[in-house]
């Protein structure tokens, strides 16, 4: 009870030190770009399939189970709202952290083992300014795009199932769901979630990497502890979050 | 009276009862040492003697528990965060395997530190860093990136990143190790150029024996956490004190230990059957 | 390994997408009907609206036209005044309609329900429904049903 403890308080005051030591003339505009590449860019394909997949599976159950009630109109309605208020930001944000999130703590951790860190250092560079921040920033961007990308394919996905599969009409399954999907509560909150999500994910895999025992082994443990915490935090943030939004 | 001699001898480095405990390990005992300026001192012993630990409480990444380092007259130990930063960009520092950037071409790890710490054209910083590629040899690798060199390639590459501001102090973490016969006399002899050149103090961490006598005004040979030995190369071979012709002779039992330190013989094999 | 121009273009490539799909989802997916083509407000007293909410729908023969916007309680008449936002695409309902409040299936949503009369007057902003039908609850239905049962024995 005591590690995890103390594990996250490190974890906040590296973060106040990376905050700290954030300066408005010194933001690497170039590298958080590279960073935004790496992290968001190289995870679209994940995204987009697991969205597109995601959202004819909800579909699909939802249909089956509404059909039931007689009230199978409302699927598309359930699958906006579940996909904009819970499923979009939490998936993609495990997604997030098993793709990008992994590399990130992986990168910093070999650049501490490899002394890369130090050498930053001894040459007068901040590292937090120069490894840390792009990666913070670019975690905080990344993540809500990959979000709307994420949740745009899933209503593609149930579309598609919808027409094509139980040969309704589209135009009635984007009218449903205009009708009682509401841009601020629903879509807008949703998307403040996944820019809570992208800094969380983004915070923990650069502390994991940042504090990696300098070994092979303890880049490996990092990695797996980035995972790990970013999925239960995001779940624990998303239970908060929701709990103060509704 | 000062005459010019003694001025280049005044100490630009100065240990002073230092001690310092890692891993609950003594590593260094109160240690005295005064590096003069303008010269090249080489720093021996042998392995996990404390050699890099040595150079780590000069460039600040660690602190003595007890004693000062002080550098060009101000305590290292004592310096704030910042006042740091600004003395670490005068010195150059080549770190044991080099820790290259492996995102950078070996252009960009050397224009890194110009790029950061200076307002110069880009055209200028051009022509600095293919000069100082071209002074370990490497011109022609500019735009590798450091995996798709040899390891002693990078490491010449990580000398021409330090040397890149000019700076006046530089530290060198066994620059010579895995370099081919050829490229190691290149360093040495680059070594002692550029630091006659700029007028730097240079300090080298070696094993090789051999090599200081080329390139070293005095070597130093720490060992059991003191300086056993303070004096020009030359002069070592025929110092009396047994640690040293042990180590300059190599030979494997003497006061040094070559095993670290742990249980006897007798209680790690004879009583092997008890685990 | 790209270049970093390669890498920093693709990565603005990415963020022009996600901006696209936000705006595509912002427009297409939420609740944009009535607000878009701008609206107007009509109300309806009734005497009971049973399970009736805000943002329930306001449907005229089965298209839905508008939403409930508010509701509250006249402190005089102790009726419930209902305001209802209409689209202005049905901006010539006759002053002689009447409103009701309905149950979609029998235990869905109540909605309120517009039944046109055939007044040449039309209703204009801020104007009132007078003929309402109220809510049927179902237990006073059921109570109704039962008691006319107990009578006719
Ligand atoms: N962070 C640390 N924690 C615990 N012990 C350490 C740490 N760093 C170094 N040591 C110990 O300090 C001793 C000196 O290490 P150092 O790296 O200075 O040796 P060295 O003289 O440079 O050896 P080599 O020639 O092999 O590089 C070693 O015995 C090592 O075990
Ligand atoms: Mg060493």
């Amino acid at each position: 009870m005591i590690k995890p403890l103390q594990e996250m308080g490190k974890a906040v005051v590296f973060l106040g030190q990376a905050i700290s030591r954030m300066r408005l003339t010194s933001l690497q505009f170039g590298e958080t770009l590279r960073q935004i590449y790496y992290a968001g860019a190289r995870s679209l394909v994940i995204i987009v399939t697991c969205g597109f997949f995601v959202g004819l599976v909800l579909t699909l159950q939802t249909y089956d189970t509404l059909t039931r009630f007689g009230a199978a109109d409302a699927a598309s309605t359930v699958l906006a709202l579940s996909l904009f208020r819970e499923l979009g930001p939490v998936l993609t944000a495990i997604l997030f952290a098993g793709r990008a999130g992994t590399s990130i703590t992986a990168e910093i951790g070999l650049m501490r083992a490899t002394e890369q860190l130090d050498a930053l250092d001894l040459m007068a560079i901040d590292p937090m300014e120069r490894i840390v921040q792009p990666r913070l920033i670019a975690g905080l961007i990344a993540v809500p795009a990959l979000v709307i990308i994420f949740n745009m394919m899933a209503l593609l996905g149930g579309v598609f199932f919808a027409v094509f599969v139980m040969g309704n009409d589209p135009m009635s399954f984007w009218g449903n769901m205009q009708n009682s999907v509401e841009l601020g509560r629903d879509f807008l909150h949703g998307l403040g979630k996944s820019i809570g999500f992208g800094f969380l994910a983004a915070w923990l895999a650069v502390y994991f990497g940042w504090s990696a025992k300098a070994t092979s082994e303890g880049v490996a443990l990092a990695t797996t502890q980035t995972v790990i915490a970013t999925a239960i935090s995001v779940l624990v943030l998303d239970f908060v979050l929701s709990a103060f939004m509704l | 009276m000062p005459d010019t001699h003694s001025q280049t001898a005044q100490p630009t480095i100065q240990f002073s009862d230092v001690s310092l405990t890692l891993g609950g390990r003594k590593i260094l005992e109160k240690l005295d040492l005064a590096i003069p300026q303008g010269q090249v001192t080489a720093i021996m012993g042998p392995s996990g003697a404390g050699k890099t630990t040595l150079l780590r409480l000069i460039t600040g990444q660690l602190k003595p528990d007890t004693g000062r380092v002080l550098v060009n007259g101000t305590a290292v130990n004592e310096l704030s965060p910042k006042a740091l930063n600004s003395y670490r960009k005068q010195l150059g520092v080549l770190l044991q395997n080099g820790a290259l950037f492996t995102d950078l071409t070996c252009f960009d790890n050397v224009a890194l530190p110009l790029r950061e710490h200076t307002n110069l054209p880009e055209s200028l910083i051009k022509n600095i860093v293919l000069l100082k590629l071209h002074t370990v040899g490497l011109r022609g690798a500019a735009h590798l990136y450091p995996r798709e060199l040899s390891g002693g390639m990078n490491r010449r590459v990580a000398m021409a990143r330090a040397m890149a501001m000019d700076p006046q102090l530089m530290l060198y973490d066994e620059p010579f190790a895995g370099l081919d016969p050829i490229s190691m006399g290149i360093s040495l002899r680059l070594i002692r150029q550029v630091n006659e050149a700029l007028g730097m103090t240079s300090i080298v961490v070696t094993h090789d024996v051999h090599e200081v006598r080329q390139l070293a005004h005095q070597a130093c040979i720490i060992a059991n956490g003191h300086v056993i030995a303070f004096a020009p190369p030359e002069t070592l071979q025929e110092d009396p004190e047994p640690l040293v012709q042990q180590f300059m002779q190599g030979l494997p039992d003497g006061p040094v230990a070559f095993h670290y330190p742990g249980p006897s013989l007798e209680a790690d094999f004879l009583d092997g059957d008890q685990h | 390994m790209k270049s970093s121009n390669q890498i920093e273009i693709t990565a603005g490539i990415f963020l022009a997408l996600a901006i696209a799909a936000l705006i595509f989802l912002a427009l297409q997916a939420t609740d944009r009907g009535v607000v878009s083509g701008g609206s107007y407000e009509i109300s309806a007293s009734f005497t009971n609206i049973g399970g009736l909410k805000p943002k329930a729908v306001v449907s005229l023969g089965g298209v839905s036209i508008g939403t409930v916007e508010r509701i509250e309680l006249d402190p005089i008449s102790f009726e419930a005044k209902v305001f209802m936002q209409i689209s202005n695409d049905y901006a010539d309902l006759p002053e002689d309609t009447s409103a009701s409040i309905l149950t979609a299936g029998i235990l869905g949503d109540q909605y309120v329900g517009l039944e046109p009369g055939g007044s040449p007057i039309v209703l204009e902003d801020g104007d009132q429904v007078l003929l309402t039908n109220s809510a049927m609850v179902l237990e006073q239905l059921i109570t109704k049903y039962l008691l006319s049962g107990d009578a006719q024995e």
